[in-house]
């Protein structure tokens, strides 16, 4: 693992929606590599961060560089980053009027412009990975939610992603099939994806995590490696969070 | 039939026995007052008419009319469809003057009288381009070949051709404005994370829509355009006004000519709602369908 190459940079960033302070003064670096779980209460900002990640959201001020890109509203370069940057939805947002596996492979075919039989395959290859090759030929519709969630993570390894962000990728599932969407994260994280997932799985970051951070109304209160955030956190407001969510 | 008569209670004959004094009044004014003649034995000689110099059955007024009335819809039907699936585009781009341009025109279909609508389109619009392009010439040119059956199963008799075109134009663009209003509810009711999704694997914002929103949007729209395109059937009817020589102003002329007045409206009447009436029996069949799937 190449600790050295900082993959995002978040300097100093600033979001409003009108007058509401979304984010204030976000700074954090996510290098090559590294995997970041991004906790707090709900309406803190996690989800926003990650989206202005890829360019969903836009900061207001500060400075956001991805992978050597600098992103604002209308970079041009949007585009090619969002190909190297996959998102996973909590509503999976796999497209409906296509197959499990022409959502595979309309990315690769429409964006990179790479042809059919190539994506077919590629998408196979990592319908495989997600452990789903048999749905291929179904739709969204007749998929379980861990079934749909697995492929969505699918969807955007296609587009061969240099990181990955996920976006509470088990909050809508019934709990028998949070592990099996879990454990192709895990997978995922194994082969050395830069990974930034906002999640309460706290047993997934405690396995997977390299870093920790906590945030609450839009401003990052914690950053620590996950044996100091779980065991002894330096804020009390992450103390009492982790008490809540832990407790039972 | 049985079970029907048993459903009846005494304020349903009410109503029978006053919907019936109604009638028969009216009845007996246009017999009594009027004095009317009815000739319904005529009717049909009109639908299809026999040239007893050529020896052979001919399409008469009323089937002449039909005829057109069905083309007119068709080709206003399709031009409706492409015109207001760029206007609901329209209505739902990020660019705020495509935005209130496609605004503007809706408000104007909107707020002015269709018959009104009609005549500023013929008069602006479709004269114009019809002008322009020399179709009245280019038309006539095709109504003197011999060999013009295609083209006169397509388009009718050929010398009528750019008001045709007229009719068509004038229809569309106006349909075109309800279409748009569909089409746009259509695509807004496309959950946003289909979008972000969309957006999050690199497509453009053309692609986006060709490829995610738009296949989605369509299929919902279905059913709403279906009935879009009975309601521009019925319209069409306006364009008799400027001559388009269409079903209602086909019967205009019929009674003109023969002043069977009662006959003549009742028959248009008749096939205005047997096509309209077999179209929506048709969809809801076809919905009903598509929903089991």
């Amino acid at each position: 693992m190449n600790q050295a190459t900082p993959m995002i940079e978040v300097t100093n960033l600033d979001k409003f929606y009108g007058a509401f302070h979304a984010l204030k003064n976000i700074d954090l670096t996510v290098h090559q590599g590294e995997k970041v779980v991004i906790c707090g209460p709900s309406g803190s900002g996690k989800s926003t961060l990650i989206r202005c990640f890829n360019g969903l959201e836009w900061h207001n001020s500060g400075r956001l560089v991805i992978d050597g890109i600098e992103v604002y509203d209308g970079a041009k370069e949007i585009r090619e980053l969002r190909q190297e940057v996959g998102m996973v939805f909590q509503q999976f947002n796999l497209f409906p009027h296509l197959t499990v596996l022409e959502n595979l492979t309309i990315g690769p075919m429409k964006v990179r412009g790479i042809s059919k039989a190539q994506a077919e395959e590629t998408a196979r290859n990592y319908l495989e990975r997600v452990h789903i090759p048999e749905q291929a030929d179904k739709y969204p519709a007749q998929l379980s939610g861990g079934q749909q969630q697995r492929v969505a993570i699918a969807r955007s390894l296609c587009m061969e992603t240099r990181i990955m962000l996920f976006d509470e990728p088990t909050s809508a599932l019934d709990p028998e099939m949070i592990n099996e969407v879990l454990d192709v994260m895990v997978e995922l994280a194994d082969t050395g994806m830069t990974m930034v997932v906002v999640t309460h799985e706290m047993g997934f970051a405690r396995k997977v995590a390299d870093t920790m951070v906590f945030m609450e109304a839009g401003q990052i209160v914690e950053v620590s490696p996950p044996e100091q955030f779980f065991t002894n956190p330096s804020s009390e407001r992450c103390r009492l969070f982790l008490d809540q969510i832990l407790a039972h | 039939m049985q079970d029907f008569l048993k459903k009846l209670r005494w304020p349903d004959y009410l109503i029978a026995a006053v919907l019936f004094v109604f009638f028969g009044y009216i009845w007996l004014s246009i017999e009594g007052t009027l004095n009317y003649k009815w000739r319904w034995e005529v009717i049909p000689s009109y639908i299809v008419g026999w040239h007893s110099g050529r020896e052979e059955y001919f399409a008469n007024l009323l089937l002449q009319g039909l005829a057109a009335t069905v083309r007119i819809s068709l080709y206003a039907g399709i031009l409706a469809l492409i015109l207001g699936t760029i206007l609901g585009v329209a209505r739902c781009s990020s660019n705020l003057t495509i935005r209130m341009l496609a605004r503007t025109y809706l408000e104007f279909l909107r707020n002015v009288p269709p018959v009104v609508v009609v005549f500023i389109f013929f008069f602006f619009l479709s004269q114009q381009l019809i002008d322009a392009l020399n179709l009245e010439r280019w038309a006539r040119g095709i109504a003197r070949q011999e060999n013009n059956q295609v083209w006169e199963f397509f388009f009718g008799e050929m010398r009528r051709f750019p008001s045709l075109v007229s009719g068509v134009i004038v229809l569309a663009l106006f349909e075109s404005a309800f279409v748009g209003e569909i089409v746009r509810a259509g695509i807004q009711s496309i959950p946003k994370g289909q979008r972000e999704a969309a957006r999050s694997i690199g497509m453009s914002r053309i692609q986006e829509l060709r490829y995610v929103v738009l296949p989605q949007a369509m299929k919902k729209v279905v059913p709403p355009l279906a009935n879009q395109f009975i309601s521009l059937i019925k319209d069409s009817s306006i364009l008799s006004l400027i001559s388009v020589q269409e079903l209602t102003y086909k019967t205009v002329e019929l009674v003109a000519s023969s002043r069977m007045i009662f006959e003549a409206w009742i028959t248009t009447a008749a096939f205005y709602f047997v096509v309209c009436f077999g179209l929506s029996r048709l969809f809801a069949r076809l919905e009903k369908r598509s929903d089991k799937r």
